[in-house]
């Protein structure tokens, strides 16, 4: 994936990503083949509503009606969040 | 605060993963074998229960991945079972294999058990040369055999290459393959020159030519397949100038536990002098993780000489490879030497220098082929 996403594609973990609630941690963690992340907390909020169907624009709709944040700052946030999990191996766009 | 008061212990961070070392059983012999010069015999292995009280002790104390690994992994029968129970404790399953033992019946076996991981080891990508590194005709083949059930089974697959100066130009190719089968990760893992692979060096260790090639074919690789393709890349010591994190630092992440039950910070610890590393079926993994001497003796930077220990680097390779300022200098509490600020580099170079023209044959991975009086420890001259 290169260049700007649009926001009709469809985020999804990849095969063999898991994304949970660690309880020793007290925190979400991404589990992906030979790959561990601990999200902060904007990428847990935006993780949790990657489930395969809701496209980015949908997520992003999502989020700018909960956050005090304008709805570009919040896509280019996102966005780049994206891509960055889907260059490790966790997320696939 | 009364100023006499000591220091507190600051607490370990629980562990991220524990690497299982189930068996030393291999149907392969390969010469760079990470397992220990002395391999353990099956009727000194851990029994099933043994095993699942170890998962069940490091799921409690944070443990987050389990890698199944040996020797060979499957040739334990009760790997299904193990399987099965690190899913049911919530742990990440990875298992690590050569593929020869593999069958359409075994996928669908750690299938229904809840694997979510299999790394495939290869050779070579030239069948001939594959089966000779692994002392196995046909091995080649199974793997190639293999990677198709993984991927029809829909598991996430990485495949595993081996690199080394009888392969290292073959290195394309292997990425074609990987990329050919839908691999969702690929590691381009040059030899690690401890055990085996140390005994057997002058076989194995790449030019820097060679290493210079395969670097550039996996930097162009990645830039070409990002996003769709993850590429790990492992270099060999030989040519560094920095070292690299060994085990993201001693007893820092990961705890391995080798077949007959000993809990040591990284796979060949037991090269070290003076451990005694205890048995996971006497002493609790918390217990072993907090307080044993030997997880505490290299753990974070205090143990540090210089120039480690004043250096911004001390918290990103953590001092290096213990097992390796051990082979090297004879001292595991030195700075690792393939650090160019190391006193001791120059023993690094001297052996890439002195890296014969022609191949030697190599020395299989077999129960007693290796006479450990015979080891090669660097003299310091």
């Amino acid at each position: 994936m290169s260049g700007v996403l649009t926001e009709e594609i469809v985020p999804a973990f990849r095969p063999g990503a898991k994304f949970r609630f660690d309880a020793v941690r007290k925190a979400w963690v991404v589990l992906a083949p030979e790959r561990l992340f601990v999200p902060d907390e904007p990428a847990v909020a935006v993780l949790q509503l990657v489930d395969g169907k809701r496209s980015l624009g949908a997520i992003v709709d999502d989020l700018a009606a909960r956050f005090n944040a304008p709805r570009p700052v919040i896509a280019e946030d996102v966005a780049a969040m994206l891509t960055d999990l889907a260059a490790k191996g966790a997320i696939r766009l | 605060m009364n100023a006499i008061e000591p220091t507190p212990r600051r607490a370990a961070e629980p562990p991220l993963g524990l690497i299982l070392e189930l068996t030393h059983r291999c149907p392969l012999q390969c010469p760079y074998c990470s397992n220990p010069l002395e391999l353990a015999r099956a009727s000194a292995e851990l029994d099933t229960a043994s095993w699942c009280a170890v998962m069940e002790q490091g799921a409690a104390l944070g443990a987050l991945q389990v890698h199944f690994t040996g020797g060979e992994p499957m040739a334990r029968r009760d790997l299904p079972a193990l399987v099965r129970r690190a899913a049911e404790l919530g742990l990440y399953s990875n298992l690590i294999t050569s593929g020869v033992l593999l069958d359409a019946a075994s996928i669908a076996t750690l299938v229904e058990a809840g694997i979510d991981h299999i790394q495939l080891s290869f050779q070579d990508i030239d069948a001939e040369a594959g089966d000779d590194v692994a002392g196995l005709s046909g091995a080649h083949a199974r793997k190639l055999q293999a990677a198709e059930l993984i991927k029809s089974s829909g598991l996430p697959l990485t495949l595993n290459f081996v690199i080394q100066r009888r392969n290292a130009e073959r290195v394309p190719r292997m990425l074609a393959l990987a990329e050919a089968l839908g691999a969702g990760r690929v590691e381009i893992a040059h030899v690690q020159y401890y055990g085996w692979g140390l005994r057997n060096r002058a076989a194995l260790l790449p030019s820097r030519a060679q290493l210079d090639f395969t670097t550039e074919v996996v930097e162009a690789a990645r830039a070409r397949l990002k996003g769709r393709m993850v590429i790990d890349y492992v270099v060999p010591d030989y040519y560094a100038r920095r070292p690299k994190a060994c085990m993201g630092g001693w007893a820092r992440r990961e705890m391995v536990i080798t077949p007959t039950g000993k809990a040591m910070p990284c796979h060949a610890a037991d090269s070290l002098p003076g451990f005694a590393f205890a048995s996971v079926t006497e002493t609790s993994l918390a217990e072993i993780w907090s307080a044993d001497p030997a997880f505490l003796r290299f753990r974070g930077t205090d143990w540090m000489p210089e120039p480690c220990h004043s250096c911004d680097r001390r918290e990103i390779d953590w001092g290096g490879c213990r097992c390796q300022a051990f082979a090297m200098t004879g001292d595991p509490a030195r700075t690792d030497p393939a650090c160019a600020l190391s006193p001791d580099h120059a023993l690094m170079q001297a052996v890439a220098f002195e890296r014969p023209e022609t191949a030697p044959p190599y020395l299989y991975r077999r129960i007693g082929a290796a006479e450990p009086a015979e080891a090669p420890v660097e003299a310091a001259d």
